[in-house]
């Protein structure tokens, strides 16, 4: 049994969180309230160290890692709140295309992306129409791609998409696409310290990723390793958020006591702290799965996702509450973690269809079973 | 990371399941240790089993040799009991005994106690019982107040114990007394092990809402014990006692269904006005936070037995388990009767489904979030030694036990 990172993997968190500590230090706050949509000297940080070639193999220029050392830093990101696209670009993009790019594109784009040179967004999503393989309006044909794209993570950002489409007989495809020759309009969103868009596609230049036949499952496939990596992120916020309100109630006395002695308190914490670790052995789980390609990894990334969300949104939102009136003010830092706590566990779909997804997929496992 | 035991736990895991499979028989689905009615059936089916166990090695596997314990370490005895869990064996009587009271005695007894208790203990011979609790005395185990006064080489025990499993068929235990009332609280407390058979102890059954006794009220009545049987200091039972807890955090493994897996079984069978329950959004989206939280907790044991198998104590992550298994318990065993509607009233096993598993649960249930550490205390425990928030404010600090006895009066 050895369930938990090794001394390596230990020692990169180190050193991720001394750069993080130092470089990332204010600037979700500074996104926030500037026009910039991301901090690209952070992003150069990040780049100059390696981080978005983490599991990109060396021939392709990057650090040839594996999922777990990519888990440990996006554990470390979430918990500074780092604006950056790096989620869309490495959990959802690089994914993609490592997963069923061809020999060319895996050539063409990874090399770019393991420099952080280019930024790669996942488009999926079509506003509120319900997710699956064939409400997709998005239409691939000949080569080109037309259809309205929104919300998209850094669509205002990136280089380029990974999209979801269709072919003219219906079948579901993700297909690759510059956003040179796509209309992009910033999306206003609960958390601007990252960045939203929808991307509007006509007869945009695009070209298939086919290396796995059926694009709906290999929409779920990249959607399922982007989830574990959000886990970490997750992890890591709502991890600091516990942090913050434990020092908090240490610090700030009522009625001639910290409010931390009072059991109300006390209870409220612990809640928390029990979510977190559920939460940290679900995404733990994810990442021995991600690693090793388990074929148990759809259910691990579904409870990893669920676990995540939950413990995230409970800690943003009691380090509000135990902070008292304090809080709940735009100076304190609360409200950054409780906005983005929201929108990490909206990004990849919410919370309910996470949930769905794990019930069927129990359901298969025991048919098959 | 990986979930592979290393070379020795393998080995050791192979040993186990070989004795295992060679007396007992492994668990079918749906099937586990129907405990007996009687009591006298439940004890010698368990001392058989144990004698069985013994004689192969695999009993006090933490313990000393010399006292027949196996010299082996936690990751074994975990091993060992992960893999007797797949089979059907009696359960429950030497828990407290052998995971308690017998390294309390080991850490405390003379040299010739340990030989003269140990090992038969051990083989299942004596059983051991733990007098902890009073009906005064629960969460805030130091509010005890049954009296030890001493009479030359003997001390007087007077005084009410609760909530002792198996009292009425132990034959030893370790009790914790009040000593000196002037003292404050936690001061005042002495330690004994004593012969449950003595004169002047009452055991009566407690009729629980589940309809079963599994605890005792215990009456004392000038009991003497010698003061031979005194463990560590007078006045240091309170450290003593400490001992005792420690091992029962350890202690606490197995959960009792149903889980998970039994409401999403139910879930399957049951049907609902538009078809199966199991089709219904708000029954899938609470198996959903079941699956979650009960598959956490497992993963979160991982995570222990991962410290543990690198010779590491485990962390504080161990505790989280009980601090929400139990309330998960009670609401499956809820939410499924609601699915049977109407129905779910109905307790009798031939009628009820899955032998009214749902409803024997609910009953019996909230002693899960009460026994060995309430839900709240062990939200203060987290709380306090995890996250180190500061103490309650402590009204009784410092003061004479015996004022504090007399302001709970006024």
């Amino acid at each position: 049994m050895n369930f938990d990172f090794s001394e390596e993997q230990n020692l990169l968190r180190e050193q991720a969180r001394r750069f993080l500590d130092d470089s990332a230090k204010g600037k979700a706050r500074m996104i926030l309230e500037g026009d910039a949509p991301f901090d690209c000297e952070l992003w150069q940080g990040m780049a100059e160290l390696g981080w978005m070639g983490t599991v990109i193999p060396e021939e392709f220029g990057g650090v040839g890692l594996k999922h777990e050392d990519l888990c440990v830093l996006a554990e470390e990101i979430g918990r500074s709140l780092a604006p950056t696209p790096f989620s869309s670009s490495v959990y959802l993009a690089t994914e993609a295309i490592l997963v069923a790019g061809s020999e060319d594109q895996r050539a063409d784009y990874l090399p770019q992306l393991a420099a952080g040179e280019i930024v790669g967004c996942f488009a999926f999503g079509e506003g509120l129409k319900k997710p699956n393989a064939e409400s997709i309006s998005a239409t691939f044909a000949n080569g080109k791609l037309s259809g309205i794209k929104h919300p998209v993570a850094d669509g205002d950002v990136a280089d380029f998409a990974v999209v979801l489409a269709r072919t003219p007989g219906g079948d579901p495809l993700l297909v690759l696409t510059s956003l040179d020759g796509a209309l992009s309009e910033p999306m206003e969103t609960v958390d601007p310290s990252r960045s939203y868009a929808k991307l509007t596609f006509d007869g945009t230049p695009a070209e298939p990723l086919v290396a796995v036949d059926n694009g709906w499952d290999l929409t779920e496939r990249v959607l399922d390793r982007a989830a574990i990596l959000m886990a970490f992120e997750q992890l890591g916020g709502a991890q600091k958020c516990l942090e913050l309100a434990t020092d908090y109630a240490k610090n700030r006395f009522a009625f001639g006591r910290p409010i931390g002695s009072f059991q109300a308190i006390k209870h409220k914490l612990a809640d928390v702290y029990i979510a977190t670790e559920l939460a940290r052995s679900h995404a733990y789980y994810g990442a021995w799965a991600l690693t090793s390609d388990a074929p148990d990894l759809p259910i691990a990334a579904a409870a990893a996702r669920v676990a995540g969300s939950r413990a995230y949104y409970l800690a943003s939102s009691e380090n509000i509450q135990t902070h008292g009136g304090m809080g709940f003010t735009w100076e304190l830092d609360c409200h950054l973690y409780y906005r983005r706590a929201k929108l990490l566990n909206l990004s990849l779909g919410g919370e309910r269809r996470w949930k769905e997804k794990l019930i069927a997929r129990l359901e298969n496992r025991n048919v098959a079973a | 990371m990986d979930f592979e035991d290393t070379p020795e736990e393998a080995s050791f895991r192979s040993e186990a399941r070989a004795f295992l499979d060679a007396y007992a028989k492994r668990k079918t689905p749906g099937a586990s240790f129907e405990t007996p009615d009687s009591v006298d059936e439940l004890v010698t089916a368990a001392k058989a089993w144990q004698a069985k166990k013994a004689a192969a090695g695999f009993v006090g596997i933490t313990l000393p040799k010399e006292y027949g314990g196996r010299g082996g370490t936690m990751m074994e005895r975990v091993v060992y009991d992960q893999e007797e869990a797949n089979y059907i064996t009696p359960i429950g009587v030497y828990e407290i005994g052998l995971g308690m009271c017998i390294p309390t005695m080991l850490a405390y007894a003379t040299e010739e106690q340990k030989q003269r208790f140990a090992p038969p203990a051990l083989r299942g011979e004596e059983i051991w019982c733990q007098l902890f609790s009073e009906p005064q005395a629960g969460s805030d185990l130091a509010n005890l107040r049954l009296r030890a006064e001493q009479d030359g080489d003997d001390w007087i025990l007077n005084g009410q114990k609760i909530w002792t499993s198996g009292a009425h068929f132990c034959d030893y235990g370790v009790i914790v007394t009040r000593s000196d009332p002037s003292l404050p609280k936690h001061k005042g407390l002495t330690y004994f092990f004593l012969d449950m058979k003595s004169p002047g102890i009452e055991c009566r059954p407690i009729h629980q809402i589940s309809g079963a006794s599994n605890f005792n009220e215990v009456f004392f009545t000038d009991v003497r014990v010698p003061d031979s049987q005194r463990l560590g200091k007078v006045g240091d039972g309170w450290r003593v006692s400490l001992t005792t807890l420690m091992n029962e955090r350890l202690a606490i493994g197995e959960r009792p269904p149903p889980a998970f897996e039994e409401v999403f079984q139910l879930a399957k069978e049951i049907e609902l006005e538009d078809g199966m329950a199991l089709e219904d959004g708000g029954v899938r989206e609470k198996l959903a936070d079941w699956y979650v939280d009960g598959r956490g907790v497992t993963l979160t044991r991982f995570r222990s037995l991962t410290a543990l198998s690198r010779g590491q104590d485990p962390g504080p992550e161990n505790s989280i388990g009980k601090a929400i298994t139990g309330k998960m318990r009670q609401d499956i065993a809820s939410f499924g009767m609601d699915l049977m509607d109407i129905s779910g009233a109905i307790s009798d096993a031939d009628n009820a489904p899955m032998r009214s598993l749902f409803q024997d649960a609910l009953l019996s249930a909230p002693s899960g979030r009460i026994a060995g550490g309430s839900d709240e205390i062990l939200r203060n425990i987290i709380a306090e030694r995890v996250l180190g928030l500061p103490q309650d404010i402590r009204v009784d600090k410092g003061i004479p036990f015996s004022e504090l006895v007399k302001k709970e009066k006024a």
